[in-house]
Order: C-alpha cells, then sequence, then structure tokens
C-alpha cells in the first residue's frame, strides 16, 4: 500500500509525461506482479468496488475526529475532494482499542485491497467500520488519502492508458502498441494476467482483442485548406457511441471506447454479429433507433450503462450498428490498406446503407413488437455526396435536421492509424447552438477548482422564475472563474450545504450540440453537451433568454414540441 | 448599554476612549495590532503600536508619520478607558490588544499564532470577556505540522537543489513571514539572498535586535548566484515576472498555509510547497478561544460563518464582525499583493 500511494504521489506532482513514465517504471519494476496487476486495474480506470458509502465514511470521521457532521461537510465544501478532506480532519494518532501494533510497511497491494476494500462488500456496517478505523489506524495521513479513493470506488489517476503502456513496454521490451492491445483485451486481476501482459509470447486473449481506437480531431482552420476534395471522402458524424465488433473464432466482442465490452448491454447487436464472416473487425457507432427513426442520443445513454437489458429497453430503445471502418477482413489485418480499399471491402460484408433520421414532427413511431430481424441492425455509414467543399459545407448546415453532428472527414489513402492522430481525420462539426442564460445556483468545484465556485447552474425565464435548463463547468479562464467566484460570494442569497442560491446577475453564453425533450427536467427540455461560450458582461438578467426561445429552439431544429 | 468597542464607517471603534484599532480610514487615533497593509493604512494623525515594532511600522508608514509607542503589558489611559498590548506572535511588534472600561474586559487579537517563532515574541493568553478572533483557517482541515519539521523539509529541499546547482527561490510575503522563514533556514548549505522588498524589513527587523542569518542583497546582472547553491527569499508577486528567469535554473517553493491543500498546490501551479503559516490553525483556535475565558466571541477575517456556528454550538456567545471588504477569504489572491502575508485578500 506504502508503495501505491507513493506512486500515486509522484504521479500528482508532476505534469512532466517523462517523469510518470519513470513513476511507472519504477513501480512496476519493483512490485510483485500480484500487486502490478492490482495498480493496472485501477490506473486503467476498471469499474471500481464502493466498499464504504461516502456518506457513512464522513460520518464515521466526523465522530473519529469529534467534530459535528456539518462542519466536515463544510470542510468537504472547502476543500473539494472528500478522501482528502476526510484524512485533514482524521487525528494523526488515533487510539488503537484492539491493542495490535500498527504495521503498513509491510502490506503488499493486493492484499491490503482485498481486506480493507474488497472483503468489506455486501457486509455489514458495524463490521466495516471495524475496518475502516483500523485501518485508519494502520495508514499515515497521505495513504489515507488514496484508501479513502480505494474504498469508496472513485481512485482515479492523472494518466493515460497510453503512459501505463509506455512505461510497461519499457519494462519488457515489448512494443507499446502491442500492449496497448492486450490491455484493452484482457482483464488483468491476477499475477498471471498481468505476467502474461508483459510476457514476450503471444497470449490468449489475442483472440478478442480489438484494435487501438483512432481518433479524428476537430477541424481547427479552413476546409478548404485541406486541399483537393476529391482526396476526402465525407461521413455524417454520428452522435451515438463508438465502438468495435470483434467477430471471431473465440467469440464475438463489442468494445467500447472506454474498452469496455459492452456485451451485456447490446445483446441484439452480438446476435446479429453471428452473421459476420469469422475474422471480422469493425468499427462504427452505436445508435439508439426504431425501424424508421432514429433516437437521441439521451435514449441511447440510458441503456449503455446496464448489466441486463430487460424486453421494455429492447422494443422502446432498440439499438443498430453503424460500420464506417473495415480493420480485420478473413483474420487478416488491414489497417495499414488505404481507406478507399478498406471501405471497398466493407461494403460487400456489411451492403445496407444506414438512412434513417429523426421523427418529424408529432414524434417517433413506436413499433407494436420488437425488432428481430438482425439485418436491420447493422449497417454502414453512407458517404456524404459533394463535389465542392461548398456543397459539403451545405449538407453539414443540414446535420442538426438529420439528428447528426456534423461532417467527418477522412482522406481515403489513409491508414487506420492509433491514437489521436491529425491530418488524416477530422471531425467538422455543426456550429453549437446559443442562448444566453442566467447563473441561479453555484457550487463550489473539485480538484483544481477546489474552493472556488465553478459549478453553474443556468436557468432561463419563465415569466419572472428561472428555470434550469443546463448544468456547465468549463469554458471561462481562471481570471474569470476567480472574479465570478468573488461576485457568487457577495450575491448569495441562500446556502445550502455547498450550494449558493444566488440574485440573478451573470449572464452566460451557453453553447450546446442540440435540444431534446426531457422528462427529467422541469423545464421538460435537455440540452446536449452544453458549456459556456463566454461571460455576457455587457447583458443584464432580464435580457437572457426565455423558455419559450428554447421551445422555439425544438421546433425549429427537430421538428419536436413540447406539451 | 452600547458595546466598548464598535463598528463605523472608519472601521472598529471605542467611543469611550475615542480610539481605532486598526482603522479602514483616516482618524485621529490609530491602535495598530501589526504593520500588514491591511491592519496598517497611512494618514492617520497618530499611531500607537508595540514598541518592538515601531521600526517595522516606521518602514510602512514613511518618515512624517507620528508613531507613539508603548511597551508590552504596560497599562496606560486613554480618556479614561485602560489599555495595554499584548504579544500576539503574528510578526516582530504584533499585539492583541486589550480594552477595559467599567469591570468590562475586550481583546482584538488582530492576526495571531500560538506556534513558536524565533522573529517575535509569543502569544499570550489574556483573560477577557470578549474576545475578538480572526479565523483565517478556521476550518478543521487545518491543522499545521511542527516548524521545526517544515524547517527541516526546507533545509532538505534546498541541500538537493545546491547539490544539483538548482538556485533555489522561497516565496514568500516581505514582512513577517520572510524573516521567518529565513530564521529557519541552515546557512551551513549556501548563500542567502534577499528580494529588494524582503531586505527592507530584514534591516528593521535587525534594528529591532532580531537575530537573523546572514542575508545579501541580489547583485546587479547575477546568474547562478552563489555558484547555483543559493537561495533567494522573495515576496509571491516577483514569480510572475521576468525577475524570476535571471537566476538561470531554479526551483521555485511557495510558503504559505493555503500549501495544505491538494487543489491550492495544483492550482497556483506552484512545483513545491511548504505549509507554514503565521495565523491560527484550527485547534490552535479553539484553544485560545477558551484559554481567554470570554463569553463572547467575535469572529473577524475569515471562515466567520463556520466559526461562529461551531462556537454558539459550544455555548458561547458568538457573532460575526463584519471586515470592510465584501467577500471571504479565499486562497487565490496572495500573489497579487505581497503585502496580505498568507494571502486572504480582506
Amino acid at each position: 500500500m506504502q508503495h501505491f500511494s507513493d506512486l500515486y504521489w509522484r504521479l500528482d506532482s508532476t505534469t512532466s509525461t517523462n517523469q510518470k513514465v519513470a513513476a511507472l517504471k519504477d513501480y512496476f519494476g519493483s512490485v510483485p506482479a500480484q500487486d502490478a496487476a492490482c495498480a493496472l486495474s485501477v490506473l486503467c480506470g476498471a469499474k471500481q468496488v464502493r466498499a464504504v458509502s461516502t456518506r457513512l465514511l464522513r460520518e464515521w470521521a466526523a465522530e473519529a475526529a469529534e467534530l459535528p457532521l456539518w462542519l466536515v461537510e463544510e470542510s468537504y465544501a472547502h476543500v473539494g475532494d472528500l478522501a482528502e478532506t476526510l484524512a485533514l480532519i482524521l487525528p494523526e494518532q488515533l487510539t488503537n482499542i484492539s491493542g495490535t501494533t500498527a504495521d503498513h510497511s509491510s502490506l503488499s497491494l493486493s492484499h491490503f485491497m482485498q481486506e480493507t476494500v474488497i472483503d468489506l462488500k455486501g457486509k455489514p456496517d458495524i463490521y466495516k467500520r471495524h475496518v475502516v478505523e483500523e485501518t485508519w489506524r494502520r495508514l499515515k495521513p497521505r495513504e489515507r488519502i488514496v484508501w479513502h479513493k480505494l474504498v469508496t470506488g472513485g481512485c482515479r489517476v492523472g494518466v493515460s492508458r497510453t503512459l501505463v503502456a509506455r512505461a510497461l513496454a519499457e519494462l519488457s521490451d515489448l512494443e507499446p502498441t502491442t500492449l496497448a492491445e492486450r490491455m484493452m483485451a484482457a482483464t488483468i486481476e491476477t499475477a498471471e494476467d498481468f505476467q502474461s501482459l508483459i510476457s514476450a509470447q503471444p497470449t490468449s486473449v489475442d483472440g478478442l482483442r480489438p484494435f487501438p481506437f483512432f481518433l479524428a480531431s476537430p477541424i481547427s482552420g479552413e476546409v478548404h485548406e485541406l486541399g483537393s476534395v476529391t482526396e476526402w471522402q465525407a461521413e455524417w458524424k454520428w452522435d451515438g457511441m463508438r465502438a468495435q465488433i470483434v467477430r471471431r473464432s473465440a467469440g464475438i466482442s463489442i468494445w467500447s471506447r472506454g474498452e469496455e465490452r459492452m456485451n451485456d448491454a447490446f445483446p441484439e447487436i452480438v446476435d446479429a454479429a453471428e452473421s459476420l464472416p469469422n475474422g471480422t473487425v469493425l468499427d462504427g457507432e452505436l445508435l439508439a433507433s426504431l425501424p424508421n427513426n432514429l433516437l437521441p442520443f439521451s435514449m441511447l445513454s440510458r441503456r449503455a450503462s446496464r448489466k441486463r437489458v430487460g424486453k421494455k429497453i429492447l422494443t422502446e430503445i432498440p439499438s443498430v450498428f453503424v460500420a464506417y471502418d473495415l480493420l480485420e477482413v478473413h483474420g487478416k489485418d488491414i489497417r495499414s490498406e488505404p481507406l478507399a480499399f478498406r471501405r471497398n471491402e466493407l461494403l460487400t460484408i456489411v451492403p445496407s446503407a444506414f438512412q434513417r433520421r429523426p421523427a418529424p414532427a408529432g414524434g417517433a413511431v413506436k413499433p407494436k413488437h420488437s425488432d428481430k430481424n438482425i439485418n436491420n441492425r447493422l449497417f454502414h455509414s453512407p458517404l456524404v455526396p459533394g463535389g465542392t467543399w461548398d456543397e459539403l459545407g451545405c449538407a453539414r448546415q443540414n446535420a442538426r435536421q438529420r439528428g447528426v453532428e456534423g461532417l467527418m472527414l477522412k482522406r481515403t489513402t489513409s491508414s487506420y492509424a492509433h491514437g489521436r492522430q491529425r491530418g488524416d481525420w477530422w471531425k467538422w462539426k455543426v456550429e453549437p447552438l446559443e442562448i444566453d442564460a442566467v447563473l441561479h445556483y453555484a457550487q463550489a468545484g473539485h480538484g483544481r477548482r477546489a474552493g472556488l465556485h465553478t459549478d453553474y447552474t443556468l436557468g432561463v425565464w419563465d415569466g419572472d422564475q428561472l428555470v434550469t435548463i443546463a448544468k456547465a463547468y468549463s469554458g471561462l479562464t481562471d481570471e474569470e472563474l476567480i472574479e465570478i467566484d468573488k461576485i457568487i460570494r457577495s450575491t448569495t442569497i441562500e446556502r445550502h450545504g455547498p450550494v449558493r442560491i444566488v440574485k440573478p446577475t451573470l449572464v452566460f453564453q451557453l453553447a450546446f450540440e442540440n435540444v431534446s425533450k426531457s422528462t427529467r427536467h422541469k423545464s421538460g427540455i435537455a440540452v446536449r453537451f452544453p458549456r459556456i461560450a463566454r461571460w455576457r458582461r455587457d447583458k443584464s438578467p432580464h435580457e437572457a433568454a426565455t423558455l419559450s426561445d428554447l421551445k422555439a429552439l425544438l421546433a425549429q431544429t427537430t421538428g419536436e414540441q413540447t406539451a | 448599554m452600547s458595546d466598548l468597542l464598535e463598528i463605523n464607517p472608519n472601521g472598529l471603534y471605542c467611543p469611550a476612549g475615542d480610539f481605532y484599532i486598526d482603522p479602514w480610514r483616516q482618524v485621529s487615533h490609530a491602535v495598530i495590532t501589526h504593520a500588514h497593509a491591511d491592519h496598517a493604512r497611512p494618514g492617520s494623525e497618530r499611531y500607537l503600536c508595540a514598541s518592538s515594532g515601531k521600526h517595522v511600522l516606521r518602514t510602512r508608514m514613511g518618515n512624517n508619520a507620528t508613531i507613539d509607542t508603548v511597551k508590552y503589558g504596560e497599562h496606560f489611559s486613554i480618556h479614561g478607558v485602560d489599555v495595554s498590548l499584548h504579544p500576539a506572535g503574528h510578526l516582530l511588534g504584533s499585539s492583541q490588544v486589550r480594552v477595559s472600561h467599567r469591570g468590562v474586559t475586550w481583546v482584538v487579537t488582530g492576526d495571531y499564532k500560538l506556534q513558536h517563532d524565533s522573529t517575535c515574541e509569543c502569544f499570550e493568553s489574556i483573560p477577557c470577556d470578549v474576545f475578538v478572533t480572526e479565523s483565517t483557517f478556521g476550518l478543521p482541515v487545518y491543522r499545521w505540522p511542527a516548524p521545526a519539521t517544515v524547517a527541516n523539509e526546507i533545509n532538505t529541499w534546498w541541500r538537493a537543489n545546491a547539490d544539483a546547482g538548482r538556485t533555489s527561490v522561497l516565496l514568500s510575503y516581505a514582512l513577517g513571514k520572510a524573516q521567518r522563514v529565513a530564521s529557519l533556514l541552515d546557512p551551513s548549505i549556501g548563500p542567502i539572498f534577499g528580494h529588494g522588498a524582503v531586505m527592507k524589513l530584514v534591516e528593521a527587523y535587525r534594528a529591532s535586535g532580531v537575530r537573523l542569518p546572514p542575508i545579501d542583497r541580489i547583485p546587479p546582472r547575477s546568474r547562478k548566484i552563489g555558484g547555483g547553491r543559493g537561495i533567494v527569499i522573495a515576496p509571491p508577486s516577483a514569480a510572475a515576472t521576468n525577475w524570476i528567469n535571471r537566476f538561470g535554473e531554479t526551483s521555485i517553493a511557495m510558503v504559505s498555509g493555503w500549501m495544505l491543500l491538494r487543489g491550492v498546490r495544483r492550482r497556483r501551479g506552484f512545483p513545491k510547497g511548504f505549509i507554514l503559516s503565521d495565523h491560527v490553525d484550527y485547534p490552535d483556535l479553539m484553544q485560545a478561544v477558551k484559554a481567554s475565558g470570554a463569553q463572547r466571541v467575535l469572529v473577524t477575517h475569515g471562515f466567520t460563518d463556520i466559526v461562529a456556528r461551531l462556537l454558539t454550538e459550544k455555548g458561547l456567545r458568538a457573532e460575526i464582525l463584519p471586515t470592510r471588504f465584501v467577500g471571504e477569504e479565499r486562497p487565490d489572491d496572495s500573489a497579487v499583493d505581497e503585502d496580505l502575508e498568507d494571502g486572504p485578500q480582506r
């Protein structure tokens, strides 16, 4: 545990990738494989167990520190990190009731995780509390911070998988890409898993492993600067979830970009993939779609996180897979072939083009029974025709009505690269929608923004009331955040724990990708990917948008109407 | 019956004695707790401070100011009000002001700390009926490490830099913190240098008889001062200027109580932070309140509402004493004004 805590703090104290890689190498080179496996799953953001709820943990810490709970909450609001707050308030030396001597240096991470995290799952609170208090006694304050994150299932470390792969590659003399691929495919839990990960021999996980995703960059300059339009192919930029379907003799696997297996959430796609020839890997997008109509992203996200999807979901939110690239055909890796070649091959394997659009005014037509025809599951993404950049520009203007985010531009001669390499794949998104909204609640931020009120809840006018339409965090400079924080503090009307209700004075230009109906928000409207475009110091709150402005926007862009 | 001390537009006022404590505006009689800019403002007719703080206050107020002094613990009368000054432990010559009249005693602490500091007199607990306390770090997350531990960390860091040929730069407030930090340095590691703003006050400290290790002015056009073994003490505002680039390869560290929080260290972008403050931390604040024996506590400067609520729950009569500046303490403004030691904008 001490080694892992040291690694955590070394990674935290630097922004240099070389130093991070060095810290990772030192760690993985010195700990037993069992611990390495354990650390790797935490570093790679594998789903963690929430062994103890944060509510219980803060109650127990408050008692141990002899502080009222409200004071712990106020401290948390100031610090912005619960694990750190609790470590800071706990007495350094806790009285040792059981009389066992504290010994933390010899604790291996894997044993420690087993004893103090995994074994707690499902145990009664009284047992958990005993282990928690015992563990506090065993750890130094900065180790407690790391453990608090582990035991509440929220340990995120500031390293990318790519960096971890690089460090392990340097340790094992393998190619970083080989490691990246293996890490993606395999679940690494045991010492053997870790040893085979860094072993020179090909491993069994090679059977279902996906390829590292190639990521597009937002286009920065003028599209004309990309050269002749004939060197490019244009596709719609679908608003779904990026995924790879791997169909090999070892089975079928659907991988998310976050490298999670999504077979359970999309069983109908797994069924449909049975029809693919052995040795096929497709790259594309999962979308929610009825046989006639494309459904908004918010519907898709409702099923994506599920372990099991029931009949109701399968009927109401059926999914499709729209493929836009073919990475492996008949067991052969064709990523280095030009895109034009891969696309021809793709069309022979997935012949039907996806042409669905969102429902026109009046709403989507719901099918009476679930759509069993697996031929209606797998499609390829059709090309968007355009002989000139201007024609493509016109097509892009229609993106929102089609329920897509804009255009993708891909160089026809490009190979399928790894990670975000600029130059061959560009996303050319439609300009965001914008309205002016008013700040009515604010909350202190976390991490780097701890202690500053940087989490904003924004509203628009419904008569003389503000109704919430979005929460937004990003888009302002540090200087603006500090200045706005000052205004928030001086215009606070009421405080509810960390949340402040403020007098409406601050107006922000809110940008977002799309609007849709929502039953979750009081306003009846949800905006997609809201962020602050700028602070409108020049506007007074009563000049901000109204709910009817937003409803008009909804009708205009999708044809939908709210009740 | 009105209070012995009250807030009016000029600041904290004693109607019976017709004087102010740390007034916000120009007045005729100002009793000064300490020379930081948010407590000692120029332009008043007469100032009164502890005798050991005279040189420091003079440096800040200029030669034309009229400064009267009094020894710690010496009682004197202002229009029949009994007044005395007692060490606050914040910086050299910092005082608590005890005001007593018709059987009621108030103590205004100004800024204070209970920790040991060889560059100033130690805080003395004065029994009173009404205790006025700051609350800059009045949350239980703030518990200071022992100064000796921090001194050790600083010297270890300096030695490692010196061995690597890197000049060390310690950012700390020019008045009080800089001199305290200097007193903790181990001069056997290398030469110590001070930024101009720091040196003026180092001289005032020396003139007052405080022992400090040798500190030199920075020679003009110097790179690698002290052959890369040197350490420079500079105000935080210097970090944002080109001035810092003249030393070639440096390692920069901030010395402040705010450095306790990871989020602040990251946001302020200082690669290294040392936790050292001239304000009370939470346990010391609670201890000082208890030791005063006061049944009524006025909380100012900092987490006022939280500390007041807590003391109320503990059965005391606690209220917030308003400060001149709107808003609350935040750990972000410290680089803006070098005079505000430990950062909060008030």
